[in-house]
């Protein structure tokens, strides 16, 4: 197994999404947002311009990082190898408190620093309330969610 | 404006063996599937001056056109998207004969899916935007993709495994009837169904479609000359592509509706253009890469109303004799998954009275590409 296989994947951050991967490094949830004043639509995964007004203004805004999971699954192999030596895990997505539209995909977790599946998947339900937390993986601040009643 | 409506014919099929390893190259399959569709309609290789494939493929056609012995090619496209552009080779070819820019076109499809490697594993490849907002969490496959938005269906509606099951095994069955099926001599049943292991819950290995190498090839011609080939014509009546407003290949979680996908907008198109409606169709293949597509599918080109596609599949309703009998030769999870094209041949062979699971008196048939990513989408007429 080479050093690579051996991990989880980091993200492959392009210029658009390098804001996103700034403010999580500073355990920060900020979505990016219109800038133009008539407009300030919220829009996910970010990209240059606004669909609603045609606005390259942009600006990166704080979101409370509280949400509710909309959908789960729990992968079994054929995985790549490290996600293979914890499944079954959890992938969630979790829809924002702030603006529900906006979903982001992650894992629910039992703390910050917990494993994949720290979660008995039994008590992954549709509407769960949860919270965001951030933790380091090879270098890089991911975004995590737990329970925000565990 | 002179439209597409049975203006072109598919007028020749071909396919080759298959199986889970074949020994042959993806570009000898190709030529094996080719050569066998232009021998069926009666039409010389020098003849063909039109190709359409579509991408997730590594034989192009400059190497299929100097093998094959074509002509000169006046026309060529590949339509992005894998398993979403099958439908929408023939929609191509059939624009450029209707509009004289070329006679005689060549569709097709070559895989080697079952003895290549999948192709999530390729973690350079396969990590370029969106990804960075879904790989990283260990959402990886396909099946993990389709899995998320198969949980938030079966929650919204009530749908169940079993409705899965329904699809799964309306497949096998038709599979069972094909001596050219990978799953011929295998049924399926229940408690297989419930019992088997899991690849992303909700989704079981029955779930998701076969890994297959083999190719597949069809012969489009203008409706006039359509009438002097061989076989019996099979009219392309309407078609469509559907890239919908705000959709995300696959990972569709980041717009009002994710459970509405390109389906609904190929539909749109598709109705729009037809002299005929959901209810006139006779025989539905529909892409089955897995098995939630299906109730989403039978959604979005109108056979029910908004989460209604699991209660759709209840009672036998797409068996022979049912309301919608589905993927006549198994589909890709029980025949072949080559990216949906053996779906086009055989929506040709139930036109022409040929299939091994015969819909009395087929006159319509609905072919779609793969849903949850840009898709198209034929209605085809018998003559």
């Amino acid at each position: 197994m080479t050093e690579s296989e051996s991990c989880y994947l980091s993200p492959v951050i392009d210029d658009d999404g390098a804001p996103f991967w700034h403010y999580a490094a500073q355990s920060q949830l900020r979505i990016q947002a219109c800038a133009s004043p008539a407009c300030g639509e919220l829009r996910f995964p970010p990209r240059p311009c606004c669909p609603h007004c045609g606005s390259f203004e942009s600006e990166w805004r704080l979101m409370s990082g509280r949400g509710r999971i909309w959908s789960y699954v729990v992968p079994h192999p054929p995985l790549l190898p490290a996600y293979a030596a914890v499944a079954p895990y959890n992938a969630i997505i979790v829809e924002l408190a702030d603006a529900p539209r906006i979903r982001l995909v992650g894992n629910l977790v039992a703390s910050a620093d917990a494993a994949l599946n720290s979660v008995d998947p039994g008590r992954l339900r549709i509407g769960a309330k949860v919270q965001v937390v951030f933790t380091d993986v090879d270098g890089v601040t991911m975004p995590r969610w737990v329970l925000e009643r565990p | 404006m002179a439209g597409l409506k049975d203006a072109t014919a598919i007028v020749g099929i071909g396919q080759t063996a298959f199986g889970k390893q074949l020994p042959e190259s993806e570009k000898t399959l190709a030529c094996r599937a080719i050569l066998g569709a232009l021998d069926d309609a009666g039409i010389a290789p020098s003849e063909v001056d039109a190709f359409a494939s579509y991408t997730m493929e590594e034989t192009d056609e400059v190497e299929v056109a100097k093998a094959v012995g074509a002509g000169d090619v006046t026309f060529f496209s590949k339509v992005g998207f894998g398993g979403g552009g099958s439908c929408a080779t023939v929609a191509h070819l059939a624009a450029a004969v209707a509009t004289g820019q070329a006679s005689v076109g060549v569709a097709w499809r070559s895989r080697k899916r079952g003895s290549g490697p999948r192709p999530w594993k390729n973690t350079a490849v396969q990590l370029p935007t969106p990804a960075q907002w879904t790989r990283p969490y260990g959402l990886l496959r396909p099946a993990d993709e389709i899995a998320m938005l198969a949980r938030r269906y079966m929650h919204e509606y009530g749908a169940t495994r079993d409705h899965l099951f329904n699809v799964a095994l309306a497949c096998r069955n038709r599979a069972n009837q094909n001596p050219a099926a990978m799953m011929y001599e295998r049924p399926l049943t229940r408690d297989m169904y419930m019992t088997a292991r899991m690849i992303s819950e909700p989704l079981c290995l029955f779930d998701n479609c076969l890994e297959t190498d083999g190719a597949l090839a069809c012969v489009i011609v203008s409706a006039e000359r359509a009438r002097d080939c061989r076989q019996k014509p099979v009219y392309v009546h309407s078609v469509a592509q559907g890239l919908p407003s705000q959709h995300h290949g696959m990972v569709n979680y980041w717009n009002d509706d994710p459970l509405t996908g390109p389906a609904w907008t190929a539909a749109r198109h598709l109705w729009k253009q037809a002299d005929f409606g959901p209810e006139d169709v006779d025989v539905a293949q529909i892409y089955d890469a897995f098995t939630p597509l299906i109730p989403l599918s039978l959604e979005g080109y109108g056979f029910c109303g908004r989460g209604e596609g699991g209660a759709f599949t209840e009672g036998g309703a797409l068996e022979i004799g049912g309301r919608l009998p589905l993927n006549t030769g198994g589909g890709g999870l029980s025949e072949a998954y080559v990216h949906g094209f053996n779906l086009i041949n055989e929506g040709v062979k139930q036109l022409r009275g040929i299939s091994t699971a015969q819909v009395p008196g087929a006159g319509t048939c609905l072919v779609t590409a793969g849903e949850g990513v840009p898709t198209s989408a034929l209605l085809l007429r018998g003559a």
